[in-house]
């Protein structure tokens, strides 16, 4: 799902995690649209997760102090751009793989209704859960329940 | 049509003009609105609300924080928190409902549920703007709004088959916003170069008739009376036309700001 990203500036961002999930790097989120160096200035385009994520701004600075640390790279320039707009499609298998290690359930694929949104447990991996909330300690998450160990747990929206 | 992109020398003065106002309009519904939701911070029926209305508060802050990063870019002036803090009450564009204070659950879950459908029905119709930068966040606001209405949509018909007390104060709360809607339908003076300039795909008559047909099936389900037609607004907020209470948030709101805007954070 990453497209047009330097594969020797890629190695570096996989360094960038998410200052909330610091398991998961941007690139693993698909927050990475673009990244390519012309002569000493590496262009960089970042798709945030949502339009208001206070994230944002920390990402960016990640993203400045990494690459502006490699040989021949003088100015680092980092847009926010909304194309294409992110969706969760965009997180990579490992990206969901690491997402359950740290606890929050990766969204659910192949989403067929609205309240369809319901992750299997990150903890014992039993399905049929239930939504607790809609809304989480993120924007991109929601709280949901599972009726197997009987306790809470985060997952991210489907967007 | 001409497609427009920022920064673009083709676009005409009258062009800049009604798209400035149009993002006026949304930038400032987005920023009242969410800063209401963030008053309710501590003080939700329960923890679940208390997170759930932080979290849009945040979306909602969020959408204006775009929309005024927009403007900054199409204007050239001042900065987006500039835009957001430092303009009087006469130059806000926000309906005059977003505006008002919260009141009770019922009041603030009405409230919400209205300005949500009319949220929707407004995006749907940028869905395919001629300026290129608003259809993409656009694009992108649309997936997270999805969330508040199915969230408010749930409320509000819960509160109304509930019955008793829960119905009756939904009830007053509708009856009483019904005749502050008005002037949530309005796209101000320059509706017609909005349309002409295929900025927008609908005008205000049409945003309410789809308005209606959403809200009208909620009603049903909840069990309330249709409150009828929606009078003329006495006041117009797309025209700065606004209650002491906009001026109370915004003393709130900027507060910070003001003690100091040089201020780096």
């Amino acid at each position: 799902m990453v497209d047009a990203v330097d594969p020797r500036l890629r190695e570096v961002l996989q360094e960038v995690k998410d200052p909330e999930i610091p398991t998961v790097s941007i690139l693993e989120l698909g927050i990475v649209t673009r990244a390519q160096q012309k002569k000493g200035t590496v262009h960089v385009e970042l798709t945030p997760t949502f339009v208001g994520c206070p994230a944002l701004d920390m990402i960016r600075g990640g993203v400045e102090k990494r690459l502006g640390q490699l040989d021949g790279v003088e100015r680092v320039v980092v847009d926010f751009v909304m194309d294409p707009p992110w969706t969760s499609d965009r997180i990579t298998p490992e990206g969901r793989r690491k997402l359950e290690g740290f606890g929050i359930a990766p969204p659910k694929e192949r989403v067929t209704g609205p309240f369809d949104i319901i992750p299997d447990c990150p903890y014992c991996g039993a399905g049929e859960g239930a939504i607790h909330n809609l809304f989480g300690p993120t924007a991109c998450r929601s709280i949901f329940y599972c009726r197997q160990c009987n306790q809470p747990f985060e997952g991210m929206k489907p967007v | 049509m001409k497609v427009h992109d920022t920064a673009d020398s083709t676009i005409s003065p009258a062009y800049r003009k009604a798209l400035a106002d149009l993002l006026y309009q949304l930038a400032d519904d987005e920023l009242c609105i969410g800063h209401r939701d963030s008053e309710w911070l501590g003080l939700a029926p329960d923890i679940e609300e208390d997170v759930a209305f932080s979290s849009i508060a945040q979306d909602e802050v969020g959408h204006s924080a775009f929309f005024y990063e927009r403007l900054a870019e199409l204007e050239g002036g001042d900065s987006a928190d500039a835009l957001a803090f430092c303009r009087k009450a006469r130059e806000r564009k926000n309906a005059l409902l977003t505006e008002e204070d919260n009141g009770d659950w019922a009041r603030t879950i009405a409230r919400h549920f209205f300005y949500d459908t009319f949220d929707g029905v407004r995006l749907e119709a940028l869905a395919e703007s001629s300026y290129q930068p608003l259809a993409r966040g656009v694009a992108k606001i649309r997936r997270e709004e999805h969330y508040h209405h199915l969230h408010l949509h749930l409320w509000f018909t819960r509160l109304g088959t509930a019955g008793g007390e829960a119905r009756e104060r939904l009830n007053r709360a509708a009856q009483e916003l019904w005749p502050r809607l008005g002037d949530l339908f309005s796209l101000g003076l320059r509706e017609e170069t909005l349309l002409r300039e295929g900025i927008i795909a609908c005008g205000s008559a049409e945003l309410q008739r789809r308005w209606e047909e959403r809200v009208r099936p909620a009603f049903t389900t909840a069990g309330l009376v249709w409150p009828g037609e929606i009078p003329a607004p006495a006041q117009d907020g797309r025209l700065g036309e606004h209650t002491p209470q906009l001026e109370e948030l915004l003393a709130t709101l900027s507060e910070v700001y003001a003690t100091d805007p040089a201020a780096r954070w």
